[in-house]
């Protein structure tokens, strides 16, 4: 804010303008946007600051799996950042999406199932399966996310996490425990690799079909959820999370929205898990612990709550700083053996710097990175007006007392 | 006007609404009913009940005793084996899988089709706890032919067209004037999932007919001009306004304002009464009125009743009420005997 002030140049307006252009032109500035980053990623990663630590192929690897979070932070920021819910169990959406996958793909699922589909076919018939079961994902998660919401929406705030909490462990233990349809610890292996009519089965050599088919479905997600936010259901969360008895009075049926938002949410989560589990080519309960959910929330509020753009980038720092800067810092100082740091493994100090970096965000820039414009005047108004805003909040607590 | 509006048909009627807190009675056997087209105030002195009746009629909190009637349809009372509810949404489900789980026992069903009977039982408790929380209105029905009787909520009232606002201003605070009408107009407006994914035409054109409407309704308001300022910077009376805005943004039939003048400046007061005036007169509507504020209250009401202890304690026109003894005794205390 005090930058826009201080400078007021054409940057400044350059900028308002590109915002209203995107935002009459929504769907398009998503294509556009997704594709100028899609092709700028790889050519950074073959340019040579990159690929003295790391092979091109290994980035273009790591940017697809970055992918997936950015998915799983589209999805979570809808819950979260758009109509308030708090979610502390999304990987298990996330599971869901996975499992089911591995049911259509995988010899053992298909034995579960009682069919013979990826062991008759050929790989590049059976891949195929994968892109209608991205929708199937979505559709199973959604599903549980209704079954999990439908008895615990009633629920405001704090009582919510706890529940989320809850399912987010309880469904990895399942994974875990019933081994007679998971395979338990061992999990399920042998997945079938996407493929495309021409060229045939994906391969883990081979990582642009991955990445292109990434960028495809992030972006399509992301225009999905940009309309969906700018619609009428889109204003009743909005509305839900600014004031739930004034959104109920509004005619707006608050558990049904609240229903909504939260099986939207977990069909991304299981978007996201159809995708990494065809690339990982196997699913176990230990890819989907209380680190997965809480990790993407963070990417939430790092990016900027409410703002899908802001979340996307979050994702992608978070999961670029954690894959791969840190393991870069050790082999750095590795190399040039500096005293105390060579001994440092960054990687196990990943929570501690989650954490510092997460105190400094709340304390500098609440709002995130790039903020969705409304939540940085609910913050900042907050800030400078402390009086009014314990007001307005205690008026709210009691009148919702009488309930 | 020549008419009376107090001889019109009732667009609610009230009946022996009971409302107790533990020990305390905030509401006591109130009867109530509000003509269509009148302007009807609800006055007394402070803890006298006016709220949490206000609250009754709306679906917020559940009467323990008596019931409301709105357009001839019963909407709110005090709810009936709401146990048995929750018993329905489960039974079905569980039924199934027992039932699935014996065959399969018994040796009767096997493989893919028990996996199929899991698959039926889980869709089946789905199916029931959406039905549950969705609540269409044929299922309110069939319910309360078995003797279930559940209140209207909240917006179960706005959408069989009552309105209200908010004695401290709710605002969605952080957002513009135009998108707090917006939001009012849910229930307006149809565009559904599948809709706005596609961004089909009509959903395109309902958008830019609701937000034409949503101007009008500002206009109409006072609030011309000013829909794209934070709801949270506008001035304290055109807050008011603009909740009344959003209210009316539902289409209803009845509007009920609780304190609509609370803290408003005299000349805010008057600009308010002329509103209120003008809603009656000009889109037909009827008119609840909580205040305090007596000039408000005496200068347009056609109608004014008077609570206190939970007790209705008088009724008629604004003349009647003002000289009425015990009304005097409520609010200055009795004279000394």
């Amino acid at each position: 804010m005090s930058a826009a002030a201080a400078s007021p140049t054409s940057f400044a307006s350059r900028r308002k303008r590109l915002a209203e252009v995107s935002s009459r032109h929504r769907s398009w500035s998503i294509v556009v946007g997704i594709a100028i980053v899609g092709t700028v990623l790889p050519i950074l990663a073959a340019i040579p600051p990159f690929t003295l630590a790391t092979p091109t192929n290994a980035w273009m690897d790591g940017f697809t799996n970055a992918g997936v979070f950015v998915l799983l932070a589209i999805g979570l920021n809808l819950v979260v950042g758009v109509a308030g819910l708090l979610d502390l169990g999304y990987a298990a959406f996330f599971a869901i999406g996975a499992y089911t996958y591995s049911y259509v793909a995988s010899p053992f699922g298909n034995s579960i199932l009682g069919i013979k589909f990826v062991e008759v076919v050929s790989p590049d018939i059976a891949g195929l399966v994968f892109w209608p079961m991205l929708l199937v994902g979505a559709l199973v998660a959604a599903l549980f996310g209704i079954l999990l919401g439908a008895p615990t929406l009633r629920l405001r705030g704090d009582y919510l996490a706890i529940v989320t909490l809850g399912f987010g462990e309880i469904v990895p233990i399942v994974f875990l425990n019933a081994d007679a349809v998971t395979n338990g610890t061992n999990g399920v292996g042998g997945l079938a690799r996407p493929a495309l009519p021409i060229i045939g089965s994906f391969s883990a050599l081979n990582p642009w079909p991955y990445y292109v088919s990434m960028l495809v479905v992030v972006a399509v997600v992301m225009m999905l959820a940009y309309r969906l936010v700018e619609s009428r259901l889109g204003r009743a969360w909005e509305a839900i999370r600014e004031d739930e008895l004034a959104a109920a009075a509004s005619g707006i049926n608050t558990v049904t929205a609240k229903l909504l938002a939260f099986a939207l949410g977990a069909s991304t989560a299981g978007i996201a898990g159809v995708f990494n589990a065809s690339k990982l080519v196997t699913v176990s309960p230990d890819q989907f612990t209380f680190i997965v959910s809480f990790t993407v929330l963070a990417m939430v509020v790092l990016g900027g709550m409410g703002n899908f753009w802001g979340v996307a980038v979050g994702a992608f720092v978070i999961y670029t700083i954690n894959n791969v800067l840190l393991k870069v810092l050790n082999q750095f100082f590795d190399q040039v053996s500096f005293p105390i740091l060579k001994d440092i493994d960054f990687i196990q100090l990943q929570f501690l710097l989650y954490g510092l970096a997460l105190v400094a965000m709340m304390l500098w820039r609440p709002e995130g990175l790039f903020p969705n414009s409304r939540r940085q005047r609910e913050l900042h108004t907050a800030m400078t007006e402390p009086g009014e805003d314990e007001l307005v909040t205690a008026e709210a607590t009691s009148e919702e007392g009488q309930r | 006007m020549s008419e009376n509006p107090l001889d019109n048909e009732p667009i609610l009627v009230a009946e022996g609404v009971s409302r107790r807190f533990g020990g305390l009675v905030a509401v006591n056997t109130v009867d109530f009913t509000i003509p269509e087209r009148a302007i009807v105030s609800l006055i007394g002195p402070n803890g006298a009940g006016k709220t949490t009746f206000f609250n009754v009629l709306l679906g917020v909190i559940d009467p323990t005793a008596g019931s409301v009637v709105f357009r001839g349809r019963r909407m709110i009372a005090r709810p009936e084996r709401v146990g048995f509810e929750s018993l329905l949404w489960v039974l079905p489900a569980v039924l199934l899988g027992l039932l699935s789980g014996l065959l399969a026992e018994a040796g009767i069903v096997s493989g893919r089709l028990v996996a199929l009977l899991g698959f039926l039982t889980l869709m089946l408790l789905v199916g029931s706890l959406l039905l549950a929380i969705i609540r269409p209105v044929w299922y309110s029905t069939a319910l309360e032919r078995i003797g279930i009787f559940r209140s209207a909520r909240p917006n179960d009232m706005v959408t069989a067209g009552v309105g209200r606002t908010f004695q401290n201003i709710r605002l969605f605070q952080n957002m513009t004037a135009i998108e707090n009408v917006l939001v009012g107009m849910h229930t307006q407006l149809h565009g559904n999932l599948l809709e706005a994914f596609l961004q089909t035409p009509r959903v395109k054109a309902e958008e830019k007919a609701a937000e034409r409407r949503a101007d009008d309704l500002l206009t109409l308001v006072g609030l011309h001009g000013k829909g794209n300022e934070g709801a949270r910077n506008l001035p304290y009376g055109d807050q008011r306004r603009l909740e009344i805005a959003r209210a009316l943004a539902a289409n209803p039939k009845l509007l009920l304002l609780d304190e609509p003048a609370a803290g408003m400046n005299p000349k805010e007061t008057l600009d308010l009464v002329a509103l209120i005036s003008k809603l009656r007169d000009d889109l037909g509507l009827t008119i609840l009125l909580i205040e305090h504020d007596m000039k408000v209250v005496m200068g347009i009401s056609d109608r004014v009743t008077v609570l206190d202890h939970g007790e209705k304690i008088a009724e008629g026109t604004p003349e009647q009420v003002r000289k009425d003894p015990r009304v005097i005794e409520a609010y200055l205390g009795a004279p000394a005997a």
